[in-house]
């Protein structure tokens, strides 16, 4: 018999676009494996397929959720890592009760920034970050926020209007 | 120019924007279905090898395993061309060939497995090199090939162009002034790396029949291709959101065998997905080129003869180079207008991971090996290549064979207006200063400017069927099997429709893409969604009109062609006030469908010209690509942003940047790919983005009822013969290899061992 305190250490508690999870940490099918990326618990423990995993290298930049207002690519962190952490992910950009859009995703579509839209939710999440940070960004600033997001259909210009035009009408 | 559309030309949402933008868009590894196991694949890790002995049991025996399978109890079935690559075989021909593969409860406990497979290889020589490929004592990869020699495949009928002969090349070369030769590659044999890795799920019914759900760029080929590689099942494919293809996943025939295979053998639904290694090691590269051969022209540019042997590096088998080939062949008439050819082709396998379908499609690859040779005849004769393009590049009335061995006169436009302004816009006269001349010299930095053009006359290819269906709610439903890989084709036939109809682009909807659901269409390939799905569309929905007029025609007291429609009314052209509704007409329990069907025409040719400057610092041998102007006439623009997006695509998708450091490295001594990962494998960012202009014409051309051809698929294939130019250009010094990395740079300069220079 485990110890209580051992038992609580195999729980992790994090909070995912404003909805708490708690969960335990195992190898069985429905636990949290110390193997799992925060990209896998995300996708396919809680359902959230909104973020894109391209490479699982953490090369490419799709997989980026915000964590405690970072933008972290979520392929390179494991969930056990993530106890305590206030994550942010595509899906929690939108109000569900308004279905009123973050200005970042209008400008998204506005600007047809996107061609086959992988890795959109990824780059949409580290415009975000950067637009917290940096309500005036330039060109520059845009580029490097979005240096590390690999887009092949190459809808990069499109995509530093669209962040642009947000920052600008966030104004 | 007709320019009062409603939607046709206007910037337009697409249509599935907010799904993208909220992270709703389901791709393949977004979908799941009841029982599933996850499939994964053992994979060589010698280039070539004999499977001597394989024991499964103590895979089979780790909990969660649910079927191991090897070359001995696959099905029997074939893909390639012609079939010789089977599910599993008792040979791997690459570093990464599939030996065995596993169905389990999850991918953690494949994985493990795969792990407790146990395999005696008898280990072989291998072959890289396309023509020590083809040397008498060469190692043998299929014995079907004897040689390494793939067989002629007639992909495309019996005529299948597999080489150009016409005319009298020897009297050709008698005529020239210049005669240029030599033997150049194109042999980055780089990735179009979308940034979804392929995926496929596969389900049995019953014994008889498939679905299969993956994130494809054409749907159809997982039915009507993949029937006749595995004895005739009835397959439903259905297509989800695609992460990007360019051509490499119009299908998925391994992914696909893997799946259906192993669902077979557990009576589950399978899901296999690559991984990234998987998709860089093992799925659709580019063909390796080579060109001897050599090109006459007179001193006014005239091309008076082309012969030479192209030899094709398909690698590890062949899955529709042939089809390649014989576009390739076709492209190269379209560039050069030449009565005189002798240009015959080889087909070669060598040990490493196939290629496969790629954007560009053969054309990209023999146009970039031809370079270096056309361009010294042009450097000989000091022609502007311009000039020599706007000579040269197909005009109305001049022919050509095309693909599928049929002699073709187009009935396009002559692209030199595009090429004048695309000139203008770049800045030509002013930067081009002659052949190995920089355009400025700014200590150790050199800049240069280079030009390539590029057409296809597959904007017509292949059948395509649609049905458009008017709904009594005013909504208007497309039937047609197009899958959305990032082109907007689906948005953009939606405007199509719409505009025919006069009905908001809100209330007119495609079906997904599924072929139990939908009509045959070949898919989106060659740029043919606007001209041959647009046109099945355009009909589609033109036959449902006339049929609903004529069902509001009596009810209106008028003739059918007395009438109009608007938004979901009906009502004479002169009293638009008094209309009936479309529910009025047809009935409300009734809908009124309409149906359109393309035929093939290979008589319209598109055409991009790319003009591109370089910086190169001759001090570290980078080369900066500093802008790109493309400029190219679509007839009418249906969507700006698409097209531009699509334009902007020579940058990805192993298009220009495979003159600059994209390639797939392999070393030679132990057959494996060493840029295996997205951080060794080089891909351009945010930061290294050049000035980037389209200009885009339209001139209406002879196809539908909006008079417009598509272009997207060509926008790579300029591009890296432009750089090569470029760069010559600011060195002054003839370069030549692909892809130019800082140490070709370097040894052209002589800083550094030897180079390949002239």
């Amino acid at each position: 018999m485990s110890s209580m305190k051992e038992q609580e250490r195999q729980k992790i508690a994090f909070t995912v676009n404003d909805v708490s999870y708690e969960l335990e940490v195992g190898d069985q099918f429905n636990q949290v494996a110390p193997s799992h990326t925060l990209a896998h618990t995300l996708r396919e423990t809680l359902g959230l397929t909104g973020t894109k995993v391209g490479c699982d290298q953490g090369a490419c930049g799709s997989c980026t959720v915000i964590m405690d207002g970072e933008p972290v690519l979520s392929c390179m962190i494991l969930t056990v890592e993530c106890d305590g952490r206030y994550i942010v992910t595509i899906e929690g950009l939108q109000d569900r009760r308004t279905g009123r859009l973050d200005p970042l995703q209008q400008a998204f579509i506005d600007n047809t920034a996107f061609q086959c839209g992988f890795c959109t939710p990824g780059m949409i999440m580290a415009a975000k970050s950067l637009l917290e940070k940096n309500p005036f960004p330039d060109e520059q600033d845009v580029k490097e926020a979005l240096a590390g997001h690999y887009c092949r259909c190459i809808s990069h210009y499109h995509v530093v209007e669209a962040v642009l035009e947000a920052a600008k009408k966030g104004r | 120019m007709s320019k009062d559309y409603r939607f046709i030309g206007k910037r337009t949402p697409r249509k599935d924007a907010l799904e993208i933008v909220t992270g709703k868009a389901t791709y393949i590894g977004d979908i799941t279905k009841s029982e599933l196991l996850y499939g994964k694949v053992l994979r060589s890790p010698y280039p070539h090898a004999r499977i001597k002995d394989i024991d499964t049991a103590k895979a089979e025996a780790v909990p969660g395993v649910a079927a191991v399978l090897t070359h001995k109890n696959v099905p029997d079935w074939r893909t390639g061309m012609p079939r010789h690559v089977p599910v599993l075989d008792r040979k791997a021909r690459f570093v990464g060939d599939a030996v065995a593969i596993i169905a389990a409860e999850t991918e953690e406990i494949a994985i493990e497995a795969l792990d407790l497979i146990d395999v005696e290889y008898e280990k072989l020589p291998a072959v890289y090199d396309v023509e020590e490929a083809m040397e008498p004592d060469a190692p043998q990869l299929h014995d079907d090939f004897p040689g390494n020699l793939v067989d002629g495949f007639p992909v495309f009928g019996p005529k299948t162009l597999s080489e150009v002969v016409v005319g009298d090349v020897e009297k050709g070369f008698e005529e020239a002034d210049i005669i240029s030769e030599g033997t150049y590659g194109y042999e980055s044999i780089a990735n179009p790396l979308p940034i979804e890795p392929p995926g496929v799920i596969a389900r049995w019914e019953d014994e008889h029949r498939l679905t299969v759900w993956s994130g494809t760029q054409s749907a159809s080929w997982h039915r009507f291709i993949m029937q006749s590689k595995m004895g005739y099942p009835d397959i439903r494919a259905i297509d989800t959101q695609c992460g990007g293809s360019f051509g490499s996943k119009n299908y998925a025939p391994l992914p696909l065998f893997y799946a259906a295979a192993l669902a077979k053998a557990t009576g589950r639904p399978v899901k296999v997905c690559f991984t990234k290694e998987e998709h860089l090691g093992a799925f659709v590269l580019r063909p390796g080129s080579r060109f001897r051969g050599k090109i006459g022209i007179k001193r006014d540019g005239t091309v008076t003869a082309v012969s030479g042997v192209w030899f094709v590096d398909t690698g590890a088998f062949s899955d529709m180079t042939q089809g390649q080939v014989a576009v390739g062949c076709g492209e190269a008439q379209l560039m050069l207008r030449c009565p005189n050819w002798d240009l015959r082709t080889r087909l070669v396998c060598t040990n490493r991971s196939a290629s496969g379908v790629v954007r560009g499609f053969g054309g990209q690859e023999l146009e970039s090996a031809l370079n270096p040779i056309l361009t010294m005849a042009l450097e000989k004769a000091s022609l502007d290549p311009v000039q020599f393009f706007k000579k040269n590049y197909v005009k109305p009335g001049d022919g050509y064979i095309w693909r599928e061995g049929n002699y073709w006169v187009s009935r396009g436009t002559d692209y030199s207006e595009t090429m004048d302004k695309g000139a203008e816009a770049f800045g030509w006269k002013e930067k081009w200063k002659g052949w190995l001349k920089p355009t400025a010299i700014n200590g150790a930095r050199r800049t240069g400017v280079g030009v390539g053009v590029h057409g296809n006359a597959d904007v017509g290819e292949d059948e395509s069927e649609a049905y458009v269906r008017l709904n009594p709610d005013a909504t208007a439903t497309i039937y047609v099997s197009v899958s959305e890989s990032g082109m907007g084709q689906r948005s953009s036939l939606c405007k199509m429709a719409a505009e025919v109809l006069q009905l908001p682009l809100e209330r007119t909807h495609v079906t997904p893409a599924d072929t139990m659901v939908n009509p045959f269409d070949f898919g989106l390939v060659g740029s043919r969604g606007t001209y041959a799905v647009g046109s099945a569309v355009i009909k589609a929905a033109e036959d449902a009109r006339h049929k609903l007029l004529d069902l509001a025609a009596p009810k209106l007291e008028a003739a059918p062609e007395d009438l109009e429609t608007m938004d979901g009314m009906i009502y004479l052209k002169e009293r638009p006030e008094e209309g009936i509704s479309w529910s009025r007409a047809m009935g409300i329990m009734q809908t009124c469908m309409g149906f359109g069907r393309f035929e093939p025409d290979y008589s319209v040719p598109n055409f991009l010209i790319q003009f591109v400057e370089v910086e190169v610092d001759t001090e570290t041998g980078r080369v900066d690509l500093r802008r790109v102007v493309s400029a190219t006439d679509v007839g009418q623009i249906i969507d700006p942003p698409s097209l531009e997006g699509q334009l902007h695509g020579a940058l990805g998708s192993a298009g220009i940047d495979t003159a600059l450091f994209e390639e797939s490295i392999w070393d030679r001594t132990t057959g494996h790919m060493l840029n295996i990962n997205m951080i060794d494998y080089k891909w351009r960012t945010f930061l290294d983005l050049p000035q980037f202009e389209n200009v885009i014409l339209e001139t209406p051309l002879p196809t539908h009822r909006f008079k417009a051809i598509g272009v997207g698929e060509i926008a790579t294939s300029p591009g890296p013969g432009a750089v090569r130019m470029a760069v010559s250009n600011a060195l002054g010094k003839r370069v030549s290899e692909y892809p130019l990395t800082p140490d070709k740079i370097l040894k052209a300069l002589g800083k550094m061992g030897r180079g390949k220079t002239e």
